[in-house]
């Protein structure tokens, strides 16, 4: 035996060591992060909500809660829909181009599976606040141009009737439109698109 | 033997006051400038006190919250006092630390060998944001809710990670329960625990070096024979003694705001905080508490979520980087050139100004108003290598010097 240190050796021990006591540590961070994700209680209020709209009147909104959230379900008059036509060239993404912002089967100028019944997430695009809904034409705050649609308070982002954001605003995108089907002519459910979850 | 010759033999009792406060020397000719530092120790210490006791009646549960902060105001003996010393405590830290911060731009306190003073320093600012930020949740109220709304969804911002991290921020969809109760734990644990951390971190690095003076001139160039600087004084009973003058004046103060204006004009407790959270209904003006506003005036200012969120972001983030933007040798705006001196008062009429403009709506001439102040906010920094090196500065003196 010599009294010479293996230097070599104790690096590659010193290094080992390191590696596999530093994979350790990461690791245990896994469960103390994950537990900040929204818990299983969380997500399972998350279930599907029934909406009655037979009482629904032309121009009239609902406001739903579905996961915490706003929902606003609202139906558009005769009028509105022919307006909605009109706008293109002042909107940012006039036929949803945006596949995130709805389901596939709303991905239509109007983002509607019926025509008058609308259904859009009550969430700014821009920094989440609510956004009013202003329905009625060329009010004196709103200007001339007013065709209706939503008037965010907080940085002033503007939508159409059909949640679909105008150019130059904060807003980056459409109005969200969860995903919803109609179970029947006057019952409507928000949260599901398949016929099982009814 | 005495009892403290016992200590001493088991911890360095004696010689911890020696290195902090009885022996050591800080330049004799501190200004007005001077009291902020242990004004900001003083305002910590009742925030951690204060928070404590609202503990002890406060409930984390949207379900409660809102009703247990009516009920310590006006069912709790004295919890009204407790609460606003808290609140007001909170406005007035960042009053303190603003000026504090200040007093470091103006002497060139973040220069060499100070530039681990300066980060730490800034890491408390922005650890104290988080925390101010996270405390205000806690009321629930409109504010509270919606002001949080905001701010989280300022990370959605981010491309492809954004709304995951959100959603982890929150632990839910929306503002709601788990959000409050996780903004409770680091508002009284685990941020305080960071701000302790790094008050220590300052102050030591800070001792290391010694403190910077109104003439940035480095007094331990200047030794007697004993290697005491000649313009030192030692800082325990000078300073501790000129800095409890200091304290009386502030308390005067801010004893005014406490008991005849808690709530400042809507200031510092705002008035829509005062209807209980709706998740469905935004309030029409949606304003920080008066310390955020200058940085989300500048949030506004560029019409794009993404870029928005990352000037927000950078002007925070270029403070960090003046030890280093800062090319000149002299510290102290006393023997400066021209060039930092306009700088700097555009700097500080900018950063008021965005101060003012992020407490308005953002319309028209207002966030016009708000680009060309961000502009200039921003031009300080970017600016700085090539206005300090060219700057005319004077000589810098030997000793310190008396008015």
């Amino acid at each position: 035996m010599t009294n010479t240190v293996d230097t070599d050796k104790r690096r590659f021990l010193t290094n080992a060591t390191t590696v596999v006591g530093s994979i350790g540590a990461i690791a245990v961070t896994i469960p103390f992060i994950s537990s900040l994700s929204p818990s299983a209680k969380a997500r399972a209020a998350g279930a599907p909500v029934e909406v009655d709209i037979s009482k629904l009147e032309v121009g009239q909104l609902l406001t739903i809660e579905w996961r915490g959230k706003p929902v606003f379900v609202f139906r558009r008059s005769e009028e509105s829909l022919s307006a909605l036509a009109n706008l293109k060239t002042e909107l940012r993404d006039p036929h949803s181009e945006e596949l995130s912002q709805q389901p596939s089967y709303c991905k239509n100028d109007l983002r509607s599976i019926r025509q008058d019944l609308m259904v859009l997430v009550g969430i700014c695009t821009h920094l989440g606040c609510a956004p009013t809904y202003r329905p009625e034409l060329a009010p004196e705050d709103l200007g001339p141009d007013w065709q209706g649609g939503f008037f965010c308070p907080c940085h002033g982002s503007t939508f159409d009737l059909a949640g679909r954001v105008y150019q130059s605003v904060p807003a980056p995108t459409n109005l969200v439109v969860p995903p919803h089907y109609f179970i029947n002519d006057n019952k409507l459910l928000i949260g599901t698109e398949k016929m099982e979850a009814a | 033997m005495r009892l403290i010759d016992w200590i001493d033999a088991r911890f360095p009792a004696t010689k911890f006051v020696k290195a902090h406060l009885s022996e050591y020397y800080a330049p004799r000719n501190f200004n007005f400038w001077y009291y902020f530092g242990f004004l900001a120790l003083i305002i910590l210490i009742l925030q951690i006190v204060t928070g404590i006791f609202l503990t002890m009646h406060y409930k984390p549960d949207t379900a409660l919250a809102f009703a247990s902060v009516e009920y310590i105001m006006r069912d709790v003996p004295w919890g009204w006092l407790i609460r606003y010393l808290h609140s007001t405590g909170a406005s007035a830290f960042f009053v303190v630390i603003y000026l504090h911060m200040f007093r470091g731009l103006l002497y060139g306190s973040y220069k060499e060998p100070r530039e681990l003073v300066w980060i730490f320093g800034m890491l408390i600012y922005l650890t104290l944001m988080a925390e101010a930020f996270m405390g205000y949740l806690l009321p629930w109220g409109q504010m509270s809710f919606w002001g949080a709304q905001v701010i989280i969804s300022l990370f959605g911002a981010i491309p492809y990670i954004g709304e995951g991290l959100a959603l982890w921020i929150r632990g839910d969809f929306v503002v709601a329960d788990a959000t409050l109760n996780r903004f409770f734990a680091f508002h009284v644990i685990a941020l305080p625990l960071v701000l302790l951390g790094l008050v220590v971190a300052h102050i030591t690095a800070l001792h290391e070096v010694g403190s910077n003076n109104p003439d940035g001139v480095d007094i331990k160039k200047t030794k007697d024979e004993q290697g005491i600087p000649l313009d030192g004084i030692a800082f325990h009973p000078y300073y501790s003694s000129k800095d409890l003058v200091g304290l009386i004046v502030f308390l005067f103060i801010f004893s005014l705001i406490l008991f005849y204006m808690p709530e400042f004009g809507g200031w510092f407790l705002e008035k829509d905080n005062f209807i209980p959270a709706n998740p469905l209904q935004t309030p029409e003006h949606i304003v920080p508490l008066w310390y955020f506003t200058p940085f989300y005036a500048i949030l506004r200012a560029v019409p794009d979520k993404l870029f928005g969120v990352m000037a927000m972001g950078g002007a925070i983030v270029v403070l960090f980087l003046i030890p280093w933007l800062d090319r000149s040798p002299v510290r102290s705006i006393r023997y400066r050139g021209p060039l930092f001196r306009i700088a700097l008062s555009i700097f500080t009429i900018s950063f008021l100004a965005l101060g003012y403009l992020g407490t308005q709506p953002a319309t028209g001439l207002y966030t016009s108003l708000a680009q060309v102040f961000s502009v200039l906010y921003f031009s300080f920094f970017i600016l700085m290598p090539i206005y300090t090196s060219l700057d005319k500065d004077q000589p810098v003196p030997q000793r310190v010097t008396e008015k």
